[in-house]
């Protein structure tokens, strides 16, 4: 018997996945197996699956050849430290969501709950192989695997015509994203000569291909993590999906695109560009800037979280962008900097988007609306959730000390050293990008208020929500737990830097350990003490401290002398729940602001009507000036080639027959 | 080829020429021919004819798997597809003549000339190969053309599987004679495809004719896209 490796037993719990899933589908219709047993096993086996990598970042790199795929083309896996923090963060995740799954399925919708037990499960292993593939055959088999899934799991609902439109729109775009993977893959293995990622890192491939190779992989993995113009398919697929695959695809799914993207950067491609590193960065900060703006603006919940996943996307890019930068100049230490506000932004993007999905989940068991216009009030009916979903919406807003600060501080951190570099119009470009970011953490932290107070705050705008209950026991736990991620990944972040080292040192060859190591636990110091630092401990102790202080204060002086009445009511007389702030009024001003981005059309009421309606659609204008045009290009050309189908066998085979014999021809001279 | 030459070539490899021009003889009995029962024993013969030529050139060269090969032409093509096909034509009751899409003249002459190309394009490999069947090449190769026109000038759904099988039979027999025969995994690869090809073409002929009560390919027409 040979030794088993870590990653033997990676691989082991990626495929005991896969067998609870097989299980769950041999007992389609089994409940109280499914959800009692199988989803809460999964998330244990999250949790495994977890604890392997982190120890797998450390343990230094691991290959294996699997005895599966086709004759003479079997399967190579690795891991490596940037699989590592990958699978950890999948492993993580999964873990919370899994166990939150198991509550949310107990009512068994669409399509049966063996079938989505299998599907769920099936997803969790592709997106396993996908980050220990170390071939590109491996890699694609994984990657579309993957994508189906998914595909399936978003439309478990397909009874419902739009929620079909918006599956097809994933599947559509995540396949011609692979169609860039796919290619990309093929041009380093076209110079290499193979198609493992042995052979791609070991051959430097020379003259424009390697750029090719980048711009391929781009679009791909563009495609997948929502860049701009490749967005459109997160909003409508987002909401047509159940809350926790919603959570899965956004928290982990759009990381596998990240993963990629790093793999093929940084590991398989050897020289980098510096003018990449500029692409990526202003692809992001445009993906980003549109998709906190559009985010503002919704008023379906989900779809205002998707929109504010691109934002976060976007940042990801943006740094990832910037580490380019650093990396082609021969700054290692920034580069290293750069590097792990990337990856530590995917890890809080995981944790707090997961656990804002999964709060918007419960909310829409509990009342059955997304629209944000129909909710409110839930604070008193769903207490658990709303404080849970408070920490999300803080961590997503970047405010201390939770974790989405830490990643986006970081981030600027490394922009502020930007200075340094051999170019002068980048030293003049990239403060306006910092400056550029400060808005987009701005905005988003504008639309996280609307999304809580909306939802959560002031009084219900609809009868119905007076019986709304909170979330069940397996849920919270699953709540909680991404909460606590979020909280702790806030509080140590030099512990979270200290194991992201192994993989910027993989990556760019250095690392912030160091800098991490040495103030100690409760103070951040990236590069040196004097020039910027940030102490979550002291944020956490002073607000533990002043929050009762203040809350006690008003009580004491304030409340004293007030009564009592329902929120937002400004001394009127007369009003009813529908009075409050809306989500369409709260977001006006951004709406104006910012009109030039969007296609609106509107309706509004006459003075004497008497049915007064007023109906506000605000549309991605991509749409129309993008997609629709290459709808139509398509289709007229499709209309060209539709007269090949002239619906007789026997032209369908003269076709053939003419083409052999044309080559048999051409091949003779 | 001059009479000295015939001299030259051992026995068996006549023999094999002999198998190859029967095939050919075949391919063109097939190609005229109007009934589908007759057609059914047409295809059986060539398959025996097949399985004759490859055990000859298996005990020859010997070539093991090639004797695997002969058996297994043997089994599906002699035995197992004639008779689900004579099976088949019963339940559906369709003893009908065929009727072409071409007049059975024009076919034939078109047919020769595939024969002509057929051999002009073959020259090259045959002169590459070293196999004692080389000369066989082009007509096999004829017989994969012939049994495709076949397929294109039938209108009824039994002949045009027929003719299905039949080009398969030409494959097999030019890779039995350019290189002694594919590698197992994909000669079991192909015979299994016809197997189920079969089967599936037995479903569709029922669902064709509970649709338009009748095998004509030609009502398919109607299931175009508009």
């Amino acid at each position: 018997m040979r030794q088993l490796l870590l990653l033997d037993w990676v691989l082991i719990t990626a495929l005991g996945w896969l067998a609870i899933g097989l299980v769950g589908v041999s007992f389609p219709r089994r409940l109280t197996l499914i959800s009692r047993v199988l989803f809460p096993l999964g998330a244990i086996f999250g949790l495994v699956l977890a604890l392997l990598a982190l120890s797998g970042m450390v343990a230094g790199t691991q290959v294996r050849i699997l005895p599966l795929g086709l004759p003479d083309l079997p399967f190579h896996v690795r891991l490596d430290a940037l699989s590592g923090f990958f699978l950890f963060l999948l492993g993580a995740t999964a873990a919370g969501i899994s166990i939150y799954t198991a509550g949310y399925f107990r009512k068994g919708e669409g399509t049966a709950p063996g079938l989505q037990c299998l599907l769920y499960h099936i997803f969790l292993t592709s997106m396993a192989f996908v980050m220990l593939a170390d071939d590109g055959y491996a890699f694609m088999v994984a990657w579309e695997t993957m994508a189906l899934s998914s595909f399936f799991l978003v439309t478990s609902e397909h009874r419902h015509a739009e929620i079909r439109r918006a599956g097809y729109l994933y599947l559509l775009v995540a396949h011609i994203g692979a169609v860039g993977i796919l290619l990309s893959f093929g041009v380093m293995a076209g110079s290499a000569g193979d198609y493992t990622f042995d052979a791609m890192r070991d051959f430097s491939i020379l003259g424009f291909w390697p750029t090719i190779a980048f711009l391929l992989a781009l679009f791909g993995f563009g495609a997948k993590a929502g860049l701009l113009p490749l967005h459109i398919w997160l909003p409508e697929a987002h909401p047509a999906a159940p809350s926790p695959v919603s959570a899965m695809m956004s928290g982990v799914m759009l990381k596998t695109a990240i993963y990629g993207m790093l793999r093929v950067s940084f590991d398989l491609l050897h020289a980098q560009l510096w003018w990449w590193g500029i692409l990526l960065l202003l692809i992001g900060l445009a993906t980003a800037l549109f998709g906190v703006i559009f985010s503002a603006i919704q008023t379906d919940m989900k779809r205002l979280l998707a929109y504010s996943s691109i934002e976060n996307i976007g940042l990801i890019f943006v740094g990832f962008g910037l580490t380019l930068v650093f990396k082609s100049f021969l700054l290692p230490h920034l580069a290293a900097l750069a590097l792990t506000a990337t990856l530590y932004h995917c890890l809080n993007h995981a944790f707090f988007k997961s656990l804002l999905f999964l709060c918007t989940g419960s909310v829409l068991h509990a009342t059955g609306e997304r629209n944000l216009g129909k909710l409110g009030g839930l604070i008193h009916r769903m207490p658990w959730v709303t404080w849970l979903a408070l920490v999300g919406v803080l961590a997503s807003a970047g405010l201390p000390p939770l974790n989405g600060f830490v990643s986006e501080w970081l981030l600027l951190q490394s922009f502020l050293f930007t200075s340094g570099l051999p170019q002068g119009y980048l030293n003049m470009l990239l403060p306006v990008v910092a400056a550029a970011i400060a808005l987009i953490a701005a905005l988003a932290g504008f639309a996280m208020v609307k999304f809580f107070g909306v939802v959560f705050l002031g009084q219900p705008r609809e009868e119905k929500l007076s019986q709304a209950h909170d979330a069940g026991r397996l849920e919270r736990i699953g709540l909680l737990w991404l909460a606590a991620g979020c909280i702790l990944l806030g509080l140590f972040p030099n512990v979270v830097i200290a194991l992201l080292d192994p993989v910027t040192r993989l990556l760019v060859g250095s690392g912030l350990r160091d800098a991490a190591s040495s103030h100690g636990w409760w103070l951040l110091a990236p590069i040196s003490e004097d020039r910027a630092s940030y102490s979550p401990a002291i944020f956490f102790g002073s607000i533990a401290l002043f929050t009762p202080l203040a809350y006690w204060a008003v009580r004491r002086y304030y409340h004293g002398r007030l009564k009592r009445v329902p929120a937002w009511d400004c001394g009127f007389p007369l009003q009813t729940s529908r009075m409050q702030d809306t989500a369409e009024g709260f977001g006006q001003p951004i709406r104006r602001i910012f009109s030039p981005f969007f296609k609106r059309t509107r309706e509004h009421p006459s003075p004497f009507d008497t049915q007064p309606r007023y109906r506000s659609v605000v549309e991605d204008p991509l749409w129309y000036w993008l997609y629709l045009p290459i709808a139509r290009i398509v289709d007229y050309g499709t209309r060209l080639i539709a007269f090949l189908q002239q619906g007789r066998i026997a032209i369908y085979l003269l076709y053939s027959f003419v083409t052999l014999l044309a080559l048999l021809v051409v091949t003779r001279g | 080829m001059s009479p000295s030459l015939i001299h030259t070539i051992p026995l068996s490899g006549q023999v094999i020429n002999l198998c190859a021009a029967i095939m050919l003889l075949l391919g063109f009995a097939m190609l005229s021919q109007r009934r589908v029962l007759t057609l059914i024993n047409l295809f059986m013969l060539q398959g025996l004819v097949l399985f004759t030529s490859t055990l000859i050139v298996a005990i020859t060269t010997h070539q093991n798997h090639l004797l695997w090969s002969a058996g297994l032409t043997l089994v599906l093509k002699v035995i197992a597809l004639p008779y689900i096909l004579h099976r088949l034509i019963r339940r559906l009751s369709v003893k009908w003549d065929v009727d072409t899409l071409l007049n059975i003249p024009t076919t034939m002459l078109v047919g020769i000339a595939l024969v002509v190309i057929a051999f002009n394009v073959a020259q090259p490999i045959s002169h590459l190969s070293g196999t004692i069947t080389r000369a066989t090449i082009g007509i096999a190769l004829a017989c994969v053309l012939l049994a495709f026109l076949m397929m294109i000038t039938r209108s009824k759904a039994v002949p045009q599987v027929i003719a299905f099988l039949a080009m398969e039979n030409g494959l097999f027999f030019a890779a039995t004679s350019a290189t002694y025969g594919m590698p197992m995994v994909v000669e079991l690869g192909i015979a299994l495809d016809v197997m189920v090809g079969m089967v599936i073409l037995g479903v569709f002929f029922f669902q064709i004719r509970q649709q338009f009560d009748s095998l004509d390919i030609r009502h398919m027409e109607r299931a175009k896209e508009q």
